[in-house]
C-alpha cells in the first residue's frame, strides 16, 4: 500500500507540474527575422512526398533570409490527436504560421484553428477551407495535373521509341500505375498521366493498382512488379517509397516517378519525375503572415507560379526530344493553350464524351455532387478549390482493384 | 587431476536467481539505464555532433513542452498495459489489445456516425452510452474468442490474439474505406462541424478524462489483483495449472473470465478513443497495444509500477523526438534509435536479476584452496 501512496504522490506532483507547464510566448508585432514557422509532416525525409515539403521550406526560410532555427519541424505526425498535440506545441514554442502536409491532418488543423486565431494554420490538398469559414485555416495544392501530363508526354515518347525499335507492336503499349487510392487526387494524376502519353502515342493504354496506403514501401514494390509481370512494358505511381522505382530498376523497365528524382536508386530506368514545388507557397504564406495580410482560402499553384515542375530527364533512358517537348507542354500550359482535361481527348463508358459533370467540391458527410465543373468543353480542374477532384474513370484506363488495403 | 579438472569445466555457468534484494534489483536497472544514456550520448556526438548535455536537456525540454499531452499519452499507453496484466499474471499472452481496442474504437465509431443520421432527435447522452457499450461488447468478444480456445482445445494464445489483430486491422481499413466514399482512405473527426454528437463532454479539458480513468483503472487493477479472491486465482493459474486445479480452481472459468476483463479494460479505451481522444479510426488507433506488452513486461505486471514505466516509455518517445525538432533532424530515425538503445539496455538488465552468473575459475580456485588447505 506504501508504494500505491508514492506513486499517487508522484503523479499529484507531476500533476502540479502540469498546472503551471503551459505558458505561451505571445509576441504581438512580428519581422521576418524572429518570425516562426511550424511544419508537421505525416513520415520523414524517407518517404518522397514529406521530403518534398521538408526541403521546399528549408529552401522557402533561406529564400527569404530567415534561418533553419526558425523552423519548428515535426516528422512522423499521424492523422489522429497527434497532429492537434503537434500543432499546439508549435504555437506553444511561438510559431506564427503552422502547416500540415497530409491530407488526414486537415480536421485536426481545423480543430487548433478554432483554439488560436492569432495564429495561421495552412494545409496542403485539404478540402474544407472554403466551407469551414475560420480566418485562419487555408488550404492548398497545384496543378500538377499538367505537370502529370508533361511526364506523361515523356512516357509516350519513349513507348513509342520501343515501338520503333520493333520491341513491341503498337498494341502492346501498355503501361502500369501503382496508385494510393482510389481517390480524386490519384485519378486526376494518372488520368493527366494517360492524357499526356496518349497525346504522342494514340494506341497506348493504362492499368492501375492500387495500395491502399500513401506509403507502404513492400505493397508498392509488389504492385508495380505485379504490373510488369502482366506486359506493362513503362511504369509510374503515386504514392510515396520508393518500391515502384526499385521494382523498376530489378525488372529494368523504365519509370516516371513524381515529387523528386529517383535516378538514384533507378540510375537504368528513371526518366523524369513531376513534382509540386511548395517554396513558392511557403514563402507566400510567410509573407502574408508576416504582413499579416489573408491568405488565400484555396491556392492552386501553377506552372506560372513555379509550383508545377519537371526534374532532370534522364538522357540514358528517356526518348531523344524528350526534354524539348516537355518545354513546349509547359510553355503551353503557361500561356494557356493547352487543356489537361479537354473533354475532346477523352470519352468514358466506352465512347461517351463528358459533356457535363457533377463533382464533390463541398465535402460534407453526405457526398453529394454538388458543383458543375465542365465548362466549354474543359473539365475545369482545380478550380473550384484547390484540392483535386477529377475522379471520372475514362476509356483507355483499366483499374485492376479498387483496394482498400 | 587439477589440470583436468580445469579443462572440463566452463568459463562459467548460469543458475537462477529468485531472492535477489528489491534494492539491489533497481540498482541494476538504474545502472543499465545510465550505461545506455552515455551509449546515446556517444552516439548522438557522432550523429548531430552536439553536446551531448544539450541533448538530454531537449530531450528533457521536450517531452515537457505539453505537459496534458505528456500525462495523456501516459494514460492511454497505462490502460493498454492494464487490459493485458491480468493475462499476463496467467501466462497467457495476450497479444492482442492492439485489436481489442481497434475494434471497440470502430464500434464505437459507426454508432456516433450512424446512429444520429437515422435518429437525428437521440440525446448525446444516450449516445454516448450506446457508444461504450458496443465497444465494450466488440472488444469482449475480441478477446474472448481466443480464450474460449485456450481454454477448451489450448490452442497457442500468442499467435491466436496476434492474427486478431491483423484482422481488426484489415477491418478497419475496409469500413473506413466503405465509410469515406470519396475514397481517400481516411475518416477525419466524426462529427466535428455536425454539433459534435457523441463527443464525450471535456472535464476541463481534452485531456482530463482519460487521464482521470486510467487512475481509477490502475487502482481498481491494482486492488482486483492484489487483495480479491479472482486475483489469487489468477496468479495461482499463472503459477502452476495442475495446483490450480488441485484446489478446485475452475481453470478454464479463469481464463475466460480474466479475458473478458482485459476485453472491457480495451473497450472502455476504444470508447475513450472514440468519444474522446482522436474521434476518428485509423488502423494506427491500437498501436500503442504492442509498446504495451514492454511497458507491463518492465513493471513485472505490477499496475502500480507500470505507472512509472509507462510515463518512462513515454517521455523517452516525446523527448527524443523532439531532439529531432530542436536539431533539425528530419528524421524520425534517431527517435527510434534512442529508445530502441534504452530498451535494449533495460530488458537486458533482466537477464541480470533473474540469473546470476558464476565464473567457474574463481569457483574451482576456492576448491583448489579448500583440498590443499
Amino acid at each position: 500500500m506504501k508504494k500505491l501512496l508514492a506513486v499517487v504522490l508522484a503523479l499529484v506532483m507531476i500533476m502540479s507540474f502540469a498546472a503551471c507547464g503551459t505558458k505561451k510566448t505571445e509576441s504581438s508585432k512580428s519581422d521576418l527575422s524572429t518570425l516562426k514557422v511550424g511544419l508537421i509532416t505525416l513520415h520523414d525525409d524517407s518517404s518522397t512526398y514529406d521530403k518534398n515539403f521538408i526541403d521546399a521550406m528549408y529552401r522557402a526560410l533561406e529564400n527569404l533570409g530567415m534561418s533553419k532555427d526558425q523552423l519548428v519541424l515535426y516528422t512522423g505526425v499521424g492523422e489522429d490527436e497527434a497532429c492537434y498535440n503537434k500543432a499546439k506545441e508549435c504555437v506553444n514554442q511561438g510559431c506564427k504560421v503552422v502547416f500540415a502536409d497530409s491530407f488526414g491532418h486537415e480536421d485536426y488543423l481545423i480543430q487548433a484553428a478554432g483554439e488560436y486565431p492569432d495564429v495561421q494554420f495552412c494545409h496542403a490538398t485539404g478540402t474544407k477551407a472554403h466551407t469551414v469559414n475560420l480566418d485562419n485555416f487555408a488550404n492548398s495544392f497545384a496543378s500538377i495535373y499538367e505537370g502529370r501530363y508533361a511526364a506523361g508526354i515523356a512516357a509516350g515518347m519513349k513507348i513509342n521509341e520501343m515501338i520503333e525499335a520493333g520491341k513491341i507492336t503498337a498494341e502492346q503499349a501498355l503501361m502500369g500505375y501503382v496508385g494510393a487510392y482510389t481517390y480524386a487526387e490519384v485519378m486526376s494524376g494518372y488520368t493527366s498521366f494517360y492524357l499526356g502519353a496518349k497525346s504522342v502515342c494514340p494506341t497506348v493504354k493504362m492499368n492501375v493498382k492500387f495500395t491502399g496506403s500513401w506509403y507502404d514501401y513492400d505493397k508498392e514494390k509488389a504492385a508495380a512488379e505485379s504490373l510488369i509481370s502482366d506486359g506493362c512494358v513503362l511504369i509510374s505511381q503515386h504514392a510515396d517509397s520508393y518500391g515502384a522505382p526499385d521494382a523498376c530498376q530489378a525488372a529494368k523497365v523504365p519509370n516516371i516517378s513524381y515529387n523528386g528524382s529517383t535516378k538514384d536508386v533507378g540510375p537504368d530506368t528513371y526518366i523524369v519525375s513531376s513534382k509540386i514545388d511548395w517554396t513558392p507557397y511557403f514563402e507566400y504564406m510567410i509573407n502574408c503572415v508576416n504582413e499579416g495580410k489573408a491568405i488565400e482560402k484555396d491556392w492552386t499553384g501553377t506552372v506560372e507560379t513555379g509550383s508545377v515542375k519537371l526534374l532532370e530527364v534522364n538522357d540514358a533512358v528517356a526518348a531523344k526530344g524528350t526534354q524539348e517537348a516537355i518545354d513546349k507542354a509547359l510553355a503551353d500550359f503557361k500561356a494557356g493553350t493547352l487543356k489537361v482535361f479537354d473533354t475532346s481527348t477523352f470519352t468514358y463508358d466506352n465512347g461517351k464524351t463528358l459533356e457535363s459533370y457533377k463533382a464533390d467540391v463541398d465535402s460534407d458527410e453526405k457526398f453529394e455532387k454538388d458543383t458543375e465543373v465542365v465548362k466549354d468543353g474543359v473539365f475545369e480542374e482545380s478550380k473550384y478549390r484547390s484540392a483535386p477532384y477529377f475522379d471520372v474513370e475514362i476509356d483507355g484506363i483499366t483499374l485492376l482493384d479498387r483496394n482498400y488495403g | 587431476m587439477k589440470t583436468a579438472n580445469k579443462k572440463h569445466e566452463p568459463l562459467f555457468h548460469i543458475t537462477k536467481n529468485d531472492a535477489i534484494p528489491m534494492t539491489k534489483a533497481i540498482g541494476i536497472r538504474v545502472f543499465a539505464i545510465l550505461i545506455a544514456l552515455i551509449l546515446v550520448g556517444i552516439l548522438s556526438m557522432i550523429l548531430i555532433k552536439e553536446n551531448p548535455f544539450l541533448i538530454y536537456k531537449a530531450m528533457f525540454d521536450g517531452a515537457f513542452i505539453d505537459v496534458w499531452t505528456l500525462l495523456q499519452n501516459t494514460a492511454l499507453l497505462l490502460m493498454f498495459g492494464l487490459a493485458v496484466i491480468p493475462a499476463f499474471q496467467m501466462k497467457f499472452w495476450n497479444l492482442g489489445a492492439n485489436g481489442q481496442v481497434l475494434v471497440g474504437c470502430l464500434s464505437a465509431i459507426a454508432c456516433m456516425k450512424f446512429i444520429p443520421q437515422k435518429f437525428p432527435d437521440i440525446s448525446n447522452g444516450l449516445l454516448i452510452l450506446i457508444m461504450a457499450l458496443a465497444s465494450i461488447l466488440a472488444s469482449c468478444i475480441w478477446s474472448v474468442i481466443p480464450a474460449i480456445f485456450k481454454a477448451y482445445f489450448n490452442t497457442n494464445e500468442t499467435l491466436f490474439t496476434l492474427m486478431m489483430n491483423y484482422i481488426a486491422i484489415t477491418m478497419v481499413d475496409y469500413f473506413v474505406f466503405t465509410w469515406d466514399k470519396t475514397g481517400s482512405g481516411t475518416l477525419g473527426i466524426v462529427n466535428l462541424l455536425n454539433g459534435k454528437k457523441g463527443w464525450i463532454p471535456d472535464i476541463s479539458n481534452r485531456y482530463v478524462l482519460s487521464i482521470i480513468v486510467a487512475l481509477i483503472m490502475t487502482v481498481f487493477m491494482f486492488v482486483y489483483m492484489k487483495y480479491t479472491k479472482h486475483g489469487f486465482e489468477v496468479s495461482l493459474v499463472g503459477e502452476s495449472v495442475n495446483t490450480a486445479k488441485y484446489v478446485g480452481i475452475n481453470v478454464k472459468k479463469v481464463i475466460i473470465r480474466t479475458l473478458l476483463l482485459g476485453g472491457i479494460i480495451c473497450g472502455i479505451l476504444g470508447f475513450l478513443y472514440a468519444g474522446s481522444v482522436s474521434h476518428t479510426i485509423n488502423k494506427e488507433v491500437g498501436g500503442l497495444g504492442f509498446t504495451a506488452i514492454l511497458v507491463a513486461w518492465l513493471a513485472n505486471f505490477d499496475s502500480g509500477v507500470m505507472l512509472l514505466t509507462s510515463f518512462f516509455v513515454v517521455f523517452l518517445d516525446t523527448g527524443s523526438k523532439y531532439v529531432s525538432t530542436q536539431f533539425q533532424l528530419n528524421s524520425n530515425d534517431y527517435a527510434n534509435i534512442v529508445v530502441g538503445i534504452i530498451f535494449f539496455f533495460v530488458i537486458g538488465c533482466e537477464f541480470f536479476i533473474r540469473y546470476r552468473i558464476q565464473f567457474n575459475k574463481r569457483k574451482s580456485k576456492s576448491i583448489e584452496e579448500r583440498e590443499e588447505a
